[in-house]
Order: structure tokens, then sequence, then C-alpha cells
């Protein structure tokens, strides 16, 4: 069944008893027993919510793993999985990682004994070269963020295969209906929720997938453990937002070619990264791996007084974190997104004062880029 | 602005507080006053709520009308929006109207003197021979549930107002994004939301739309006082469902196509009711008012036997009421959305009991397709 068929029927089945299409919320804490020593299924939500689960159930589908696990925001998914490893462990991590990833790790869990190395994961002899004989895992973000690189899956998983290691792959950008990371060979996908999957700029959330049983079986006994999971409202919320995944992608992803195409026109524009436009190096890698090439799109301008301009003059296009919304929204990494990240760092990275992000949404294409043409005419400097 | 860019940003969409994208629920009954003399624009959750105004502002501007206003359902809307008219009033009502509408026109509305008149709405004399001195509403769904006919909107309406009387129109199959029936020259656009507008099988909720002051006055008169409104977290579900509405509807009308010319090919079906086939009575003047034939149709098939088997036997489609959701729902107007019309009145109009009606989702068609083939089989 395909990716679209997938996500429409996610909880359809679940209430037999009212036949009701759409899954309950049970905003309940616990669960009556039928009888000593024996259970529904459900005993404490923590544990096992009926709405969470086919949330869990769904994203599990949609990725082909055996199964998935949803959490309180993209970031408590990560903080769960990264309690698989313990003090003494190490990671090579993708560079251009996002902000709030890279504070988890140098911030926070660094104070634990993990270690991280930073590599630009598309070069898999750089990758090669920071495994130490400590590496647990591979960290990698499908499409990073903001510079939009993608990644050689299939040739990652080969190497973490070769040194025992875990590949994990945070999909935000990409999300199952463009990519399948864990077909590829990732043991693990990781989600901020918030973003394509819910869609709608109106719920936090992560999520996990597993492609095997025991390894699914260890990120469950975390879940429980740390609890840091996603209530029954915003369960119900996400699968909402699912079951329009694939018009959306669809929508945002032509209006993206379409303002990458025309802001490559514009004089004021150094640079445009989007891995749809033939110049991209990594357009050819993400044909034969996915079904498209996302909805982000990063230019940097000419001045850093444009930026500005920029960010306040748009009307439709809201100046915002986040992504992956039905709203077009703009950001400016440097000071916002991956404020976190060491400034020598991002400067190699190309993450400069001049450089925006932009999160496209399902408008039409004329008004958004209207939008952006009076913006950058606001002065005539 | 065009439409896709309009869902996106018509009514408030941005809380002026905090910049939240998104009017936030407001799950509250009152609101508290600053001063003695002048009680501020909120003052009780009935008369007006945030949540619900963002999403009536929006739904104003979708349809090209100044005023819209939220209900608990769309036979909320229906009921309320009826309740303008006064007892000796006549009403003209298109003869295969929504089951839930025959019934409150011909059990409850008659109750209180207003009066119905069911005609074949395909033709604009009929509607013109049954208007009477005390006709002051005629009643349209175009096209109509679940025959799939077509009335002619623009001439419809040039009768109407030449005589003073008011036609509303239930649009629920076609959306704003589809047909504007006040473009058209129609007064009030009437709308169960729960079907295409939030698009989720997850919400009750209606809608009435005018562009005119004064009627849109009558109407704000009859929501406050007879208070059959919208809560906060409904409007704020439908909010979020109107988002997609373009690109859900694009999706749905583009597998109906897929399905209907599919169907075509089969022998056990006997007829289609699509106005988007070439071959249906009302393609021309559909045509012509509306922007799609959008994603419901009905069809017959040759026996009962196999409509029992294709209803019992698709395992993506729903067997439901209800349509307009992400999800295909296959239904029997027989024995549901039109139950409540007597069974010789049924037949006399042409509901067999071998029609089916399609409400296409957002599956793929390939995997639709497959899952009739299987359900036939």
């Amino acid at each position: 069944m395909k990716i679209s068929t997938q996500a429409v029927q996610i909880g359809l089945e679940w209430d037999t008893r009212t036949g009701a299409l759409s899954v309950p919320i049970y905003q309940v804490a616990t669960f009556r027993h039928p009888g000593l020593g024996q259970s529904t299924g459900f005993d404490y939500s923590r544990s096992a919510n009926p709405t969470r689960q086919s949330l869990e159930d769904g994203i599990a589908r949609l990725d082909g793993a055996a199964r998935g696990f949803a959490y309180a925001s993209g970031m408590a998914a990560i903080t769960s999985l990264m309690l698989l490893f313990k003090s003494g462990d190490h990671l090579v991590v993708t560079e251009d990682l996002y902000g709030g990833t890279c504070r988890l790790f140098d911030k926070i869990l660094n104070q634990y004994g993990l270690t991280f190395t930073y590599v630009d994961t598309t070069d898999l002899q750089a990758v090669q070269d920071a495994i130490t004989k400590n590496t647990k895992a591979v960290f990698m973000e499908t499409l990073t963020n903001p510079l939009l690189k993608f990644a050689d899956i299939p040739a990652l998983s080969v190497l973490c295969k070769a040194h025992n290691l875990l590949l994990i792959a945070d999909n935000t950008f990409l999300t199952p209906y463009l990519l399948r990371p864990l077909d590829l060979g990732a043991d693990i996908a990781v989600y901020s929720a918030s973003k394509y999957l819910s869609g709608h700029n109106d719920t936090i959330a992560g999520l996990i997938t597993a492609k095997d049983p025991q390894l699914a079986e260890e990120v469950y006994y975390k879940q429980n453990g740390a609890g840091a999971i996603l209530g029954p409202q915003d369960s119900w919320l996400v699968i909402r937002g699912m079951k329009t995944l694939g018009v959306r992608l669809d929508r945002q992803q032509e209006n993206a070619l379409k303002i990458a195409l025309w802001l490559q026109k514009q004089p004021r524009v150094r640079k445009v990264y989007y891995p749809g436009l033939d110049e991209h190096t990594d357009k050819e890698l993400m044909e034969r791996d996915c079904r498209g090439f996302g909805a982000m799109v990063a230019f940097e301008v000419d001045q850093h007084s444009l930026v500005e301009q920029l960010l306040l003059k748009t009307r439709l296009i809201s100046f915002a974190e986040s992504l992956g919304g039905v709203e077009t929204l703009m950001t400016f990494p440097e000071g916002q997104t991956h404020a976190d990240i060491p400034p020598d760092v991002r400067a190699r990275l190309g993450i400069n004062n001049v450089l925006l992000r932009l999160s496209i949404g399902i408008e039409d294409i004329d008004d958004l880029i209207e939008d952006l043409s009076q913006a950058f005419e606001g002065d005539s400097k | 602005m065009k439409f896709a860019t309009k869902l996106i940003h018509s009514g408030q969409t941005i809380d002026p507080r905090t910049g939240a994208l998104g009017m936030p629920i407001y799950q509250t009954s009152t609101f508290r006053q600053q001063s003695l003399d002048n009680f501020g624009k909120y003052d009780y959750a009935r008369s007006d709520n945030p949540s619900r105004e963002a999403l009536e502002e929006a739904v104003a501007a979708l349809e090209g009308g100044n005023r819209g206003f939220a209900f608990a359902s769309g036979m909320a809307a229906i009921s309320s929006t009826l309740l303008i008219f006064s007892p000796g009033d006549h009403l003209v009502v298109c003869d295969d109207v929504y089951g839930g509408a025959y019934r409150v026109l011909t059990q409850i509305f008659s109750r209180l003197g207003i009066q119905s008149t069911f005609v074949d709405a395909t033709s604009v004399e009929a509607i013109e021979a049954a208007i009477r001195p005390e006709t002051k509403g005629i009643y349209l769904e175009t096209p109509s549930n679940p025959l799939i006919k077509v009335t002619d909107l623009r001439a419809v309406a040039a009768i109407a107002r030449q005589r003073g009387i008011i036609t509303m129109v239930d649009n629920t199959f076609m959306t704003p994004y589809l047909q504007r029936p006040l473009e058209l020259g129609c007064d009030i656009v009437l709308y169960s939301g729960t079907k295409f507008l939030n698009g989720h099988s997850d919400v009750i909720c209606g809608f009435a739309i005018v562009n005119d002051t004064d009627l849109g006055n009558r109407i704000r008169f009859i929501q406050n006082g007879f208070g059959a409104i919208l809560g906060p977290q409904d409007s704020f579900l439908t909010m979020r469902g109107l988002k997609t509405l373009k690109i859900r509807m694009d999706q749905s009308q583009q597998n109906t196509i897929k399905i209907v010319e599919w169907l075509k090919q089969q022998k056990q079906v006997t007829k289609i009711h699509y106005p988007g086939l070439p071959e249906h009575p009302g393609y021309e003047i559909h045509k012509a008012q509306a922007d799609g034939p959008g994603a419901v149709f009905s069809f017959e098939l040759d026996t009962f036997e196999n409509t029992k088997k294709l209803l019992e036997g698709s395992k993506l489609s729903a067997f439901a009421v209800s349509l307009g959701g992400v999800e295909s729902i296959i239904s029997y107007p027989a024995k549901m959305s039109h139950a409540a019309v007597p069974k010789e009145e049924r037949e006399r109009k042409g509901i067999k009991d071998t029609l089916v009606r399609l409400s296409v989702g957002l599956e793929d068609s390939d995997d639709m397709i497959a899952d009739i083939a299987q359900a036939l089989k």
C-alpha cells in the first residue's frame, strides 16, 4: 500500500466498538483491570495509551519499522534515544546539525560522559576517520539544516555495520513520504513531528521508529522509563496532520522549486540552496533515494541589512522559527535556529549573517513570490 | 490573493497579543469587562468568541461574503437560517434535498407554519411555476445529494431577485473552492462544515454565509438568540482543516476522475452520476458555474447482491454515513442519508436500492481501484 493511503488509514481500524473513523482521544491516566493478573493491554497511559499507540503504529507502518514511539517533542525523542548509550560512549554526528540537538549533545549530554565528533556526513571518509573504539553510533540528518546536504545512507549503513555501530537518521525534513531511511539501512529514524508530520504549526511532538524488534524493545524501555511521552490530545492532532502529509508535501515541494528558481534570478541573492536545483551537489543522490527534494530553501543575500528588511517586510511570510507547516515561514539561522553552534563552526559551515531559510507552505505560489518581491523592493539602496 | 493563499491567511490567523500562528482556543464562557458604560467587543462566548470569530471571518472571505456564521452542525446552520422566515411564508425546495433538511422542513418547520413545495430543480421552469405570492425563499443543492443533479444557480437567482425571494444554496459538496453561489447572485450559502471544509471526519459543524448586511444582521440575531453555535475546540479544528481544503480537494477530485473512468468499464455498474462526465445532463451548466466536478458521485449496480457485496466488502472505503473526509467513504443513500425520506417518495426520486454513493478521499487511486475490484469480485 502506498504512503498516502497508509497515512489516511492511521487510527481507522481502532475503535471496533463504535466504528468511529477517528481514533478516540483517550484522555485517561489509568485503565481498569479485567481481573487479577489480567490486562486489557493498557494499564497506565505513560506505558501505553490507545491514542498514542495509533500514532506509534502509524509511523511504524509508514517507515517500515518494527515499532514507533511518540514523545513530548523532537528533543524529548532524541534525549530519550540517547539513553541507549552510556558514559564513555562516542557518537559521530552531522556537523551542520540542528542547533537544539547540538545544544543537547554539547552542553547537556557531554556532562554525562558522552562524547561527540562533528563531521560532514556526506563525506564517507570523514565519517570513517572519526570512528574510535568507543564509537557506538552515527547520528545524521537525512537532509541537513539549514544547508540541505544529503548523505549516502546505504554507504553509511555499510560502514556502520562493519564497525557495529547504530545508524540514526533524523528524517524530519523529508518524512517517510519522501524518504524511508530504514529501507536504506538506517537502524533508527527520528522526527520532530512538530514539522511536516503534524504540519500545521500547532503541535509540539517527536517520533522515533526502530527497524529491529529487539532494538525497539530497548527504545520502549527508555520511553516508558524516562516517560517523555506525547499526550493523547497532541497524539491525535499529529495523526490528523499526517492524513494530509502527501498532499501538503506535493504542493510544498512544487512551490519550493519555483521559489528557488525565482530567487536565483534576483540580483541581490548571492546563493540559493535547494537540492532540486541542477547545481546542487546532492541532487543525483537524492533522485536515487528519495521521492522528492523537500520544501526547505536557504539563500544568501548580498548584505546583512537586507536580511532584516526581508524578515520584517514580508506580509504573508511570517518571521518565525520552526518549519514544515502549511504557512510559509522565514528564519535567520545564525541568530535563531543555530545560535547555539559555536561561531567558528558556523562560519566554516556557511551559516553566516546573510543566510536566510525559508520553509515553504501551501499558499499559492504567485502570492508568495509577490510577497518576497515587494519585500526585496522595500528599499532601493 | 488566490484561493490557496486565502485559505492560509484569511481571518485572524495570528494572535495579536503573542504573535502565535493561529488563534488560541478560547475555552471560556465569559470575558471580564473594564468599564460599566462600554462593554468590550467580547462579553459572553455564545455571542462572540475569538476562536469562532476567526473561523467565521475566514469562511466569509473564502466565499466572497461579508459575514459568516458558525453553527454546532450543518443542520443547526440550516435550521437557524430557516428561522429568519415567519409563519405563512412558503419555500420552494429542490426535491432530492438532503434527508436531514427534508425532515426539518416537513416535520418541524411545517408545524411552525412554514410550508415547502419540493420540485425538480433541474428545471428552472418548475421552480418558477412553484412560486406563490407568499414564497419567501428558494432552497437548493447543486450538485444534489445523492443523484448529483445540477441546478442553474444564475437563472434561479435572477428569478428570485426580481420577486424579492431569498435564494439559499447548500454548497457542501462543492465548497467555495469549486463554486461560490454568492458570486452567482444567490443570497445565503449554507454548509455542513463537517464535510469538505473541515475534511477529516472528526468535527460536526455548519456555516451560513451572506454578502448583505441586513440579511447578516437577521441571521446574527438568530445565531445569538437561538444559540446553536460552534464551540471553540471545534472552531479551531475546522480552521485547521480548512487550511488544506484546496490541496485535499484537488487530490480527491483527481482520484474521483480516475475511479469514475475505471467504474465506467465495469460490467456490474449500470449508471454513474457525476457532473464531470460529458454525458451528465447538467454537465454544461455545472461547468459554467463551478470550477470542478468535485469528489462525490453516485452509481448504480446491476443487482442488489452486488450492491451489498461492494458495501460490505470495501476495506479502504469505510462503509459509513457522511462524506468529504480524507478517508474515502462509501454509503448507501436508501438507508443512510435519505432514510428519513419515505420509501415511495425515495423511489419516485430515483434513489434505488442499488444506488451507492462514494466520497473519494486522499488514498492513492490505485489502492482505491484495487479495493473496489476485490469487493466486487
